[in-house]
């Protein structure tokens, strides 16, 4: 129904406004491959800039020109950067998405679009305020080139947002400055554009509006990245020098900023020789076995990967386990099983890391929460594959990896140094220590190793997949093969105090409920918590670190009556594992599941908990009644 | 079986190498395959080649895959490290155990199953990728350790022991690895040591991707009649282009031959292949013409060995990788991480 007739039925319509001062969600829906991704990097770094917390995320399709994509940033003075939920502004730039992307603006919001050719009054709605911007015809005025005019429409709407939700000019030119340093046409270029689509609001329009920004200092010494970087330069850090990979969504650029940062700090400035080597190989079972030759043979190796490249790797992860060879082995998780949603978030590949391979098998998983500690793990995570020879697997997902979002500075203290953990060395090796390469002569369940061409005649050995005795002689004895597998066992148990250790946020109050969490749902629980608080729900909340679980884990749940436990996956994969791993009743798990591929919000979490209490007590109710 | 220990006490009569070692220096543990099976006796050619080479045996790294042919590194280079990895996966294994340490010497040993039918993929990744090794396929047309199924290098119409007749076309690795810019490309015959040795020399001292493919018999599942990867089959068929002599450094030539019979070829780090030819028409520096007479011969039921082809100057992976001198399994902190300073730089370029 028009405006018109339903104020001739209802009286005169007056429409409520979203108000709201650094606190919005603005989502852009774009068309792929048609540059917009850069321009709507540009409009949150600007409100970066202005002191204000925002936290993009890219929401795109498996394609690479055509489809529609989004890109939803929530701006935010109280810090949260979890996605929120709903949009109180929408950029709607793409016709296919046209409908969706109306019917997802709150009431009372905005909608901006390109009003160049006439839209039906059938396609907006009553409760939303309409911002039209000629975008095409005013960038088809100042450009003759098709490509300049599709990608200085970006820059143009850029500049009338920044004009609408009054976003200091003088911040975009300093942005500008600093990305076309020395290449002054483009630079000039791009202010003009800015200033085409500022200068039509200013003179068309009323503006600000009343969703807007304004200077803070609530962003501080923040870095704004996104996770596969942050764990690129971890390796860079972490002293790895090998590294193979296929290419797989949502992992590829783990390894491409991997040979970036390692061409810009790796290069023997005096010979201009590369102390690293990368491999892009032929799929990832070859990924994983270069890997292992690298890590048997005493380098710090990696690869990085997705779901199916996991599923690829798992006979060659079993090797590694059990011949004890150090690998560093990243999981960007995605939609599966299958081919699945490559292009979504999910942590569904935990049961599948940490148990992979066949035979009985159990693996170090990591899981870090943001770009701090993706790059924190990432070096850490050599150290630990070098201490405990196994590997090490760094699990994160698409919107740790491919978002980049806010999270305290990198940090790296001089007095580190790189754990290599038990090489023997040819010296000891000459004055007779006993060699036993599968021998636990430190109580730890952790070997000796010898790295191959150590010494002439002594501590060489034959690695293999198949049994062996302590020495490394192949055997198909039963108590060679257990004290082979008990050893694993123990050596599995040193590492749950090794790991990064889980981090714990009490409530204020005591109370019988507690939370556990992991991985890239940390910024939705963080504001979950604030949320639940404020309505009197009292939680204390675990965030989980590492697989395997050490005691701290164990207790926590046996210190409350119901436990909590959120993840981003259809089958509950954590809560499987904490199961089966540890001594507790399972009736004291709650599951909370979110998984249709979008990051998890603090919204969910706070109904999904909210219901469950509320079924708690209705069964708790009824068990009182018939105790009475 | 492997528990049986080889007497260590050597003969003092021995001879001994220039870097001190006697042969026995180079044998392994006792081999459990069959008697009278061919890949002893390249495990033999290869202890004798590295004997004859001077070669430390702890600087070599013996690599392998699954199957009969890939426990060998266990009977050879008892004082080298070893790593029997999983099926079809040795070239990834080796390539990463190369590129973390360029010193050693890599010697990958894999059979047809392992190479030709599961492993195809990473033999040819291998071979195009040019890592540095001495790449060695025990080629007997059969998987052993299952009991004599097919495997994809068994010609056409050839009988398994149980009388089935091969129906699918054989997988020609030699045709592959030229195909694929292998920089050294060989086929020999176990029953023929005087023949391999040299080979395996050539091969270990050539700079980038070198391959053999040896014929050897399968006594216990492919040696009947029927057979065409049996010690008679491969005898009667065997047609020999060339035959080789290592030389370590130029020396005179003692032996008299016909003008214009001997080549020599020089690898890129001096040593010598003195190549007397066997056949007029064939050019073991031509790639192109090499595949051809190796299809034609093949196509005619022949088994043609020698040194198929050679480049002389071939690179490797870490020229093209551009990797430093120093292995990279032994660069420390300093020369790894790049510090807190720079830390603080990046940080910066994300605000």
């Amino acid at each position: 129904m028009s405006r018109q007739r339903l104020a001739e039925r209802f009286g005169p319509y007056i429409m409520k406004s979203i108000s709201a001062i650094n606190d919005f969600v603005i989502k852009f829906a774009n068309v792929n491959g048609s540059g917009s991704a850069s321009a709507n990097e540009l409009f949150a770094k600007a409100i970066l800039r202005m002191g204000v917390p925002v936290s993009p995320r890219n929401i795109f399709p498996s394609n690479i020109q055509g489809l529609p994509t989004w890109y939803e940033a929530r701006v935010c003075e109280k810090g949260y950067i979890g996605r929120r939920g709903g949009v109180d502004m929408m950029v709607a730039m793409n016709p296919q998405t046209w409908d969706a992307d109306i019917s997802e603006i709150e009431p009372g919001g905005f909608l901006f679009y390109d009003s160049t050719r006439p839209i039906p009054e059938s396609k907006f709605r009553d409760d939303v305020h309409t911002i039209g911007v000629p975008l095409t015809e005013i960038s088809n005025s100042a450009y003759q080139d098709p490509r300049q005019r599709q990608l200085f429409k970006n820059i143009i709407y850029v500049g009338a947002l920044a004009v609408l939700l009054d976003v200091d000019s003088a911040v975009f030119e300093k942005l500008f400055s600093e990305q076309y340093k020395g290449k002054e046409k483009l630079l000039d270029s791009n202010i003009k554009a800015f200033n085409l689509g500022a200068d039509y609001v200013k003179t068309y329009l009323k503006a600000p509006l009343s969703i807007r920004v304004q200077k803070s200092n609530q962003v501080g010494d923040q870095i704004f990245t996104d996770g596969n970087s942050a764990i690129a330069l971890g390796c860079v850090y972490g002293g790895a020098t090998v590294a193979a990979w296929y290419p797989i969504t949502p992992s590829s650029s783990v390894p491409e900023a991997f040979e970036k940062y390692c061409r810009k700090y790796r290069v023997d400035p005096k010979t201009g020789l590369d102390r690293f080597a990368i491999v892009q190989a032929e799929d990832e079972l070859a990924s994983i076995g270069i890997v292992i030759g690298a890590g048997w043979n005493g380098a710090r190796a990696f690869t990085a990967t997705s779901g199916p490249g996991i599923s690829l790797m798992t006979e060659f992860i079993g090797l590694a386990y059990f011949a004890e060879i150090p690998v560093v082995i990243i999981d960007v998780q995605r939609g599966g099983p299958s081919t699945g949603m490559p292009t979504r978030t999910q942590q569904s590949d935990i049961l599948a890391c940490a148990y992979a391979s066949h035979g009985d098998t159990k693996h170090i998983l990591l899981f870090p929460e943001d770009p701090y500690e993706c790059f924190e793990h990432a070096a850490c995570s050599f150290d630990l594959a070098e201490r405990l020879q196994t590997p090490i697997f760094l699990m994160t997902d698409l919107d740790i990896g491919m978002n980049q979002r806010l999270s305290k500075p990198f940090a790296w203290d001089e007095s580190r140094s790189y754990d290599r953990g038990k090489v023997m060395t040819a010296e000891e090796l000459e004055a007779g220590k006993d060699f036993g390469r599968y021998k636990d002569v430190d109580g730890d369940g952790i070997p000796w190793r010898t790295l191959p061409g150590t010494h002439p005649t002594k501590g060489s050995f034959f690695t293999r997949g198949t049994s062996r005795d302590a020495y490394a002689r192949y055997s198909e004895r039963g108590q060679d093969y257990t004290y082979n597998m008990d050893r694993l066992v123990k050596k599995f148990s040193t590492a749950a105090e090794m790991v990064p250790q889980p981090v714990l946020r009490l409530a204020n109050q005591s109370t019988r409920y507690g939370v556990m969490y992991f991985g890239s749902t940390s910024p939705a629980m963080q504001e979950a918590l604030d949320v639940l608080e404020q309505s009197k729900i009292a939680l204390d909340a675990m965030r989980l670190r590492a697989f395997p679980f050490s005691k701290a884990v164990n207790d926590f749940i046996l210190q409350h009556d119901y436990v909590f436990i959120i993840e981003q996956n259809r089958d509950a994969q954590m809560h499987t594992l904490i199961i089966s791993e540890l001594s507790i009743n399972p009736n004291q798990l709650i599951k909370i599941l979110h998984y249709d591929g979008t990051p998890i919000t603090a919204r969910f979490i706070v109904s999904a908990i909210q219901n469950q209490l509320e079924k708690i007590s209705v069964l708790s109710d009824q068990k009182h009644q018939e105790l009475v | 079986m492997t528990y049986i220990a080889k007497p260590i006490l050597h003969h003092p009569s021995l001879t001994r190498n220039e870097v001190g070692y006697t042969r026995r220096d180079y044998e392994g543990r006792i081999s459990t395959l069959c008697a009278g099976c061919g890949h002893d006796s390249i495990s033999a050619a290869i202890v004798q080649a590295c004997w004859e080479m001077n070669i430390e045996p702890h600087r070599v790294a013996k690599m392998s895959g699954i199957g009969c042919s890939s426990k060998t590194p266990d009977y050879f280079l008892g004082a080298s490290h070893g790593f029997n990895t999983v099926h079809g996966r040795m070239p990834s294994v080796l390539t990463g155990a190369n590129l973390a340490n360029r010193e050693l010497l890599y010697l990958g040993v894999s059979g047809d199953g392992d190479s030709a039918s599961i492993g195809l993929g990473q033999f040819a990744n291998a071979m195009r990728r040019s890592v540095r090794m001495a790449y060695i396929v025990e080629n007997n047309g059969v998987y052993g350790l299952t009991k004599g199924q097919f495997s994809a290098t068994a010609d056409q119409g050839s009988k398994s022991k149980k009388g089935v007749v091969n129906n699918d076309s054989p997988i020609d690795l030699v045709g592959i690895a030229l195909q694929l810019g292998a920089t050294y490309v060989a086929r020999s015959f176990s029953g023929d040591k005087a023949q391999l040795v040299p080979l395996i020399k050539g091969a270990i001292d050539h700079g980038g991707a070198a391959f053999i493919d040896v014929i050897s018999p399968c006594v216990t599942f492919n040696n009947h009649q029927g057979s065409t990867k049996s010690y008679d089959y491969v005898r009667e068929h065997n047609e020999t282009v060339n035959r080789i002599d290592f030389i370590k450094q130029h020396s005179e030539i003692t032996v008299a031959y016909q003008p214009g019979e001997v080549t020599e070829i020089e690898q890129h780090d001096g040593s010598i292949l003195r190549l007397r030819k066997l056949t007029n028409d064939y050019d073991p520096t031509n790639r192109y013409s090499a595949l051809s007479y190796v299809n034609e011969h093949q196509a005619q039921g022949e088994v043609v060995t020698g040194l198929l082809y050679i480049d002389p100057d071939a690179t490797d992976l870490h020229t093209a990788l551009n990797t430093c001198d120093q292995p990279l399994n032994s660069l420390a902190l300093d020369k790894l991480c790049p510090g807190s300073d720079i830390l603080s730089k990046i940080n910066m370029s994300f605000r």
